[in-house]
């Protein structure tokens, strides 16, 4: 069942679709950034995977290329419970390209991607936080960012103190040093 | 508390009722004595309007607490207000983030004196088990806390136990003239 819906992708963009993950029946197409708009909406509008369950994005902390956008689709349509991974690579200081205009929910999970991690997208006008308030000057789901925060302040807003993590808990990070530098018994970024 | 029932003698004669006119011994009956301080805690503490700040899961124990099973009324504690105006004690019940917290303090601003705080559970009191960027490590940052309940969340039995210890307190309170005059020193 699966393998139709992955050829079609793979036949319709030949050169864009880089690799196919299998795994346990789940299927992973890791893709083209520049084409990721073009499949997504292959993907909606040929494959009728008209549900975007989530919008998330992964931090390549140390490793080029730095994000990795990840977008999860499900079939509603005909009963078929057709699932799909796709992801692709975003530079550091480059932008991810917005889906809103294919799925409108992808609004609110691209804020949450922007508000968590701060990559920004073309297409998307509403660059508003949605967890966080607006003048909060991090991003706190980066793996650069300590997880008992940094100080900050806005004047009637909100302020933001570090929270005490003596010990820590461990913090791991996807980079290719060693399992000591991998893990840390705490990390401290200042 | 210092008081004294002083019954009305039964065989009083016309001459004194006549004299007494403004008091009628049947209806009002006994007579307490006591200290304007002390009578004014007695009520006080009798009367806790709070104002229940439920910002996570301590707030259905709060709930649980108001219920019938517990009944927070036999305390004098059950009248919610939900305009501070109105609240004397406020329960913070529940995990108080950075996005919430300027937003409690106002609140609080908002509440006339006299006025206390109870932090209820581990998060209210000391940011419990969110040792991270959003999270408040402890109420007591931003506002006087005069009773710590313990527990994640607690039972409705030691929210009340905290109840019974923040009337405790107000029982022993200072005159209202001292009150304000140590305000007054404050400021």
């Amino acid at each position: 069942m699966s393998s139709a819906t992955v050829s079609a992708i793979q036949s319709r963009f030949p050169n864009a679709v880089k690799e196919l993950i299998e795994f346990r029946g789940e299927e992973t197409l890791i893709v083209d950034a520049a084409s990721a708009h073009e499949i997504l909406a292959f993907c909606r509008d040929e494959l009728a995977f008209d549900y975007l369950t989530d919008i998330s994005s992964l931090d390549n902390y140390e490793t080029a290329p730095r994000w990795t956008m990840v977008y999860e689709l499900y079939t509603l349509a005909n009963g078929a419970n057709h699932h799909l991974r796709i992801k692709y690579d975003v530079e550091e200081g480059e932008k991810a390209t917005s889906v809103s205009d294919l799925w409108p929910t992808a609004i609110w999970h691209e804020r949450e991607v922007y508000d968590m991690m701060g990559i920004e997208f073309v297409g998307l006008e509403d660059h508003r936080r949605i967890l966080m308030w607006e003048g909060y000057p991090f991003f706190p789901l980066r793996k650069d960012f300590p997880l008992a925060g940094r100080p900050s302040e806005m004047p009637d807003v909100a302020f933001t103190d570090r929270a005490p993590l003596e010990g820590g808990p461990f913090v791991t990070s996807p980079t290719g040093a060693s399992t000591v530098h991998r893990e840390p018994r705490s990390r401290d970024m200042e | 508390m210092a008081q004294e029932n002083v019954l009305t003698p039964s065989s009083e004669s016309a001459e004194t009722q006549l004299q007494h006119a403004a008091y009628d011994s049947k209806v009002e009956g006994n007579i307490i004595f006591t200290q304007v301080d002390t009578a004014i805690n007695w009520m006080r503490k009798n009367s806790l309007w709070p104002m229940p700040m439920g910002l996570a899961c301590c707030a259905i124990e709060l709930m649980g607490s108001a219920s019938s099973r517990f009944d927070i009324s036999r305390f004098g504690a059950e009248v919610m207000r939900f305009s501070p105006r109105q609240a004397d004690v406020m329960i913070v019940a529940g995990t108080v983030t950075y996005k919430m917290a300027l937003a409690v303090k106002r609140i609080w601003d908002q509440m006339p004196e006299p006025k206390w705080c109870i932090a209820m559970g581990a998060c209210a009191s000391s940011g419990g088990m969110y040792r991270s960027y959003a999270v408040l490590q402890g109420i007591d940052n931003l506002i006087p806390v005069d009773v710590y309940v313990s527990g994640c969340p607690p039972r409705p039995e030691a929210l009340l136990e905290g109840l019974i210890k923040l009337q405790k307190k107000i029982e022993e309170e200072e005159s209202a003239l001292a009150h304000f005059q140590a305000k007054e020193k404050a400021v």
